[in-house]
């Protein structure tokens, strides 16, 4: 049992942070102070928010490139919402921000489940249409902190045990998540379409309607990182989370998502993000510029999937093959 | 298995749709003849030999980069690499431009880089087996931060004058050097994926790589040399457009990679791989940049414009599908 797990995608993540940690920590003490770590936590909440309702997509084969796009749209929606009605209670804004992200996500997964569209094309579509949208409905200005209410605003940052609500939300969701993969026929589903498609079938499991499902839960995630966004910086316009999905999509394969389906787990994708979240964190501490970002993410996708791929290859023969390829 | 008796490999993949797909060209054109008058009449300044000349500055870098790319999706591979290859050659070309390296200096150093991109794509790809759409997600983030890395919120600017003949220059009244380029590659292309071994290898890679290898088709080394064309296609493309903007930022080119798919997939490739045609794509091409001509013309914002090209990668693949599916549920 214990050596099983210290091969485990987990542990390497686990020990890849502290060993992080620690080097940071050599030079920089003041990085790993509890207080500094729930900043790095609460940084990365969105991430972990998103890359979770991404992983279910990539379980089922699937791969959502449209999330940062839905996030500036719902995001903009929410904004736009506020400056009109400032009186709108939070909870019915969250309400909003979750409904409009899901029908979004809706959107790929019925083009995905109805037409049988390659996911990678439908959300690169979706992805531009739904930055267009933005412009359209906000004539490319922005959405200013003074424009939007105090109660809006403030939200993400109010404390509640000493973490902020944006906190809070990651840990929720990450909750709801162990449960829904682990716990519930849909979450089983996920692994049974990724897995193996055509056995999927045989056991009465619509594959269709699960990718449909994964792209609405991914997209509700995306709607609910929109408010969550707008309101912590406290700014809307047309590119905020600009390439944001490619560091989501990181995260998942970081994390032991494979890319072709059906093996992951909500721990590996949360270790994922929170690898990724402690080197962009880290990045101006240690003196090196943000304009290293995205390289680094870049090399972290290539050698994760790479690692992935040695990782598959010891796990036993693939049997039925030729039959998964027809499918 | 009754096909084993047909002496005839078709092309295309034998579906409910292949009417609908043996005229898709000719729909194609007909859509390309109809945007064309419709902007005519639109607006006064389209039918103006040298408004359509600038016009083909739309099409030209992204349709050479989308000849490669149409033949690495009927293959059954992606690469959304391609506008950070741009990024990145034309970072390497500006920083040899900063030490004074001449013209040809220039564009030997931005093939090399975008040969390299190419090769590093494609080890990953054939040599360890990893799905090309992951791998070019990575490299996609990894040559734009590269660019980034080298140039932060700076710019290359010092080319030097004769490096503009590339994006600049006409070769002819009013046809551009770049749209030469277009047309050279389209025959080029056109020759390799239909006339040639080569060719038919891509096709039936696509159709069925286990069949393929069993037929003594090196799958791997095709698919590896696919990706390098690519690579010195985005190279190329990336060395005209530098020259017509005279300088690079590390955000250049940036979502080209999406215009680039749509093309190829409006042209009537499989975005599964295994069928489609570079006629196809040539009048994607000319299609797309008269609807982002049309649009510009009609004072329509670069961003609104791309709500269209989404849209029209979208209903280009769901349409015909959803036609088929009426049509089935009809019968």
């Amino acid at each position: 049992m214990i050596s099983q797990f210290l091969k485990s995608r987990e542990a390497i993540l686990v020990a890849a942070i502290v060993s992080l940690l620690a080097l940071i920590a050599t030079r920089f003490p003041a990085f790993v102070e509890p207080g500094n770590l729930v900043n790095v936590f609460n940084d990365t909440s969105t991430l972990i928010i998103l890359a979770m309702g991404q992983m279910c997509v990539i379980l089922t084969r699937c791969i959502d490139l449209s999330v940062a796009a839905n996030v500036a749209l719902t995001g903009m929606v929410v904004a736009t919402l506020n400056t009109l009605m400032p009186g709108l209670p939070v909870a019915a804004i969250l309400l909003i921000a979750l409904v409009l992200g899901a029908c979004l996500g809706a959107i790929n997964g019925l083009l995905v489940w109805k037409l049988q569209i390659p996911a990678i094309v439908v959300t690169l579509g979706t992805m531009t249409i739904f930055r267009g949208i933005v412009f359209l409905i906000s004539d490319g200005k922005w959405i200013n902190a003074h424009e939007m209410s105090a109660g809006f605003k403030d939200f993400p940052r109010m404390e509640l045990a000493g973490l902020p609500m944006l906190s809070w939300f990651a840990i929720v969701v990450v909750i709801c998540f162990v449960v829904m993969i682990n716990r519930t026929p849909l979450g089983r589903s996920f692994f049974a379409v990724g897995g193996n498609p055509n056995a999927a079938v045989y056991t009465g499991i619509d594959v269709g309607r699960t990718q449909f499902l994964a792209f609405t839960i991914s997209g509700m995630m995306a709607g609910l990182t929109g408010y969550l966004w707008v309101s912590r910086f406290a700014v809307a316009y047309v590119d905020i989370a600009g390439g944001f999905e490619l560091e989501v999509v990181a995260a998942c394969v970081i994390g032991g998502i494979s890319i072709a389906g059906g093996v992951g787990s909500v721990a590996g994708t949360l270790l994922g993000a929170l690898f990724l979240g402690v080197i962009k964190n880290a990045l101006p501490v240690i003196n090196i510029s943000p304009f290293w970002q995205l390289a680094i993410s870049g090399s972290a996708i290539i050698i994760a999937v790479a690692f992935n791929a040695q990782q598959g290859r010891t796990k036993g023969r693939v049997i039925l093959k030729s039959a998964e390829h027809t499918a | 298995m009754t096909d084993a008796t047909h002496h005839h490999v078709p092309d295309r993949l034998t579906t409910p749709l292949q009417r609908t797909l043996k005229s898709w060209e000719a729909l194609l054109l007909a859509v390309a003849v109809a945007i064309f008058l419709l902007n005519s009449f639109a607006s006064p300044y389209f039918l103006n030999a040298w408004n359509l000349s600038d016009a083909t500055f739309n099409f030209t870098e992204k349709a050479m980069i989308a000849f490669a790319m149409a033949l690495v999706i009927i293959s059954g591979e992606i690469d959304l690499s391609v506008a950070s290859i741009i990024a990145l050659t034309s970072t390497a070309m500006g920083a040899a431009a900063e030490f004074g390296v001449g013209t040809p200096g220039i564009v030997a150093i931005g093939l090399a880089v975008g040969l390299a991109c190419g090769a590093f794509n494609g080890a990953l790809v054939t040599g360890l087996g990893l799905p090309s759409i992951v791998v070019t997600i990575g490299t996609m983030s990894l040559f734009r931060g590269i660019s980034y890395i080298v140039l932060g919120d700076q710019a290359f600017m010092n080319y030097p004058d004769s490096f503009a003949w590339f994006g600049q220059g006409y070769v002819f009244w009013v046809i551009t050097v770049e749209l030469v380029f277009f047309f050279v590659f389209a025959v080029i292309y056109g020759v390799v994926l239909h006339k040639t071994n080569f060719g038919r290898a891509v096709y039936s890679i696509g159709n069925n790589p286990v069949g393929a290898l069993f037929s003594g088709i090196r799958v791997k080394r095709v698919k590896f040399i696919l990706f390098l064309l690519t690579g010195v296609m985005a190279a190329i493309a990336s060395i005209c457009l530098t020259s017509r903007l005279g300088s690079t930022r590390p955000s250049i080119a940036f979502g080209m990679e999406l215009e680039v798919v749509t093309m190829v997939v409006l042209g009537g490739v499989n975005i599964l791989g295994g069928s489609g045609s570079i006629p196809g794509v040539v009048i994607a091409a000319f299609v797309m940049g008269l609807v982002t001509f049309g649009l510009g013309l009609l004072n329509v914002p670069g961003i609104v414009m791309s709500i269209f090209i989404g849209l029209l990668l979208i209903g280009v693949i769901a349409l015909p599908r959803l036609f088929a599916q009426i049509r089935q549920s009809r019968s």
